[in-house]
């Protein structure tokens, strides 16, 4: 049984904790880089994080993207949205394909 | 054509005769994989960007509904309302198998069967736009759970593809005409072997039986 988890600064992701996520309002790269290397090493199976903080500490992200579990998902914030998380759908489909011929246009 | 350094010796022909036969079969096997993981991955992504869009949208719509009840209510209020929540996701995790490629299957089950668990707080100090605020964000959790689970089958899915079309790719330019290179050139040099055995032995035989009737002298 795994649990869900919210990253992100508190304005963000507040609301979450009300669905029954937890909540871990963070600001700090070197913090949240700590997190979720805590997160992913115990029962957490979704790990939403608000593309502001995953900006900061992208390179973390990406070691997840070949295992499994848990899965890192961007969400777009309060500010400082970023469009990765779109950008990422794209990457995945340049890394597969070798070019994005589907969403060039987006 | 790229060549290894191999012996010209029979042994090594039938060596590379079955490197050839298993790396075409290979090449076929890990060709049609790629191109059904492809097909595969399209789909999903497809789906993928359409949920993500829809699941941003939502979320900020979300995140803005947050704002408003923020603003009708203090600091404190807000957050006592949403410190303790009654509501807890177990989230379940199954793999299924697409093509060697293990992808997760998510499905949640909340602590309680009351979905207006959600909110966790008394009516009396907070205000109703909070409650569509968290409704607002209770709404899009599917979708949000969905997302997850495309997103890594689509993340997944394309460093397979990226490795499988690797494969193919060595397989086909690279060992596939190695080994017909090799087996050319033993076959090539087998045969200039064999003819220079003959005419070895056409000669010999011319010399032995000149030795024999000494056609010369007559």
């Amino acid at each position: 049984m795994y649990k869900i988890a919210v990253m992100g600064d508190y304005d963000s992701i507040y609301g979450f904790s009300a669905l029954g996520m937890d909540t871990f309002p963070l600001t700090e790269a070197e913090e949240a880089v700590r997190t979720l290397r805590k997160l992913a090493n115990s029962e957490y199976g979704i790990v939403y994080i608000t593309e502001n903080l995953a900006g900061m500490i992208s390179r973390e992200i990406e070691k997840y993207s070949e295992s499994l579990l848990p899965a890192i998902i961007l969400i777009p914030g309060i500010f400082g949205n970023t469009g990765e998380g779109i950008r990422n759908v794209k990457k995945s489909v340049e890394q597969a394909v070798g070019a994005d011929i589907l969403f060039a246009d987006k | 054509m790229a060549r290894t350094q191999v012996n010209p010796t029979r042994m090594e022909l039938t060596k590379q005769k079955k490197k050839l036969v298993s790396a075409v079969r290979g090449h076929k096997l890990l060709k049609d994989k790629r191109d059904e993981l492809m097909r595969q991955f399209l789909e999903l992504v497809r789906e993928n960007m359409e949920l993500r869009e829809k699941v941003e949208a939502a979320i900020k719509a979300a995140n803005v509904n947050f704002v408003i009840a923020r603003a009708g209510m203090s600091q404190q209020t807000l957050t006592t309302a949403l410190m303790a929540s009654k509501q807890k996701l177990d989230l379940f995790c199954d793999s299924k198998n697409v093509m060697s490629v293990e992808i997760p299957q998510f499905t949640v089950k909340t602590k309680t069967a009351d979905e207006n668990d959600i909110y966790s707080y008394g009516f009396a100090f907070t205000t109703g736009d909070l409650d569509d605020a968290v409704k607002s964000l209770a709404d899009v959790q599917q979708d949000m759970l969905r997302l997850a689970e495309v997103e890594k089958a689509c993340q997944r899915m394309s460093i397979e593809i990226e490795k499988t079309r690797r494969r193919v790719n060595a397989l086909e330019h690279v060992l596939i005409p190695e080994a017909q290179a090799n087996i050319k050139y033993i076959t090539m040099k087998l045969d200039e072997n064999e003819r220079s055995t003959q005419s070895r032995l056409m000669k010999v035989k011319d010399m032995m039986l000149e030795e024999a009737h000494h056609y010369n002298d007559k």
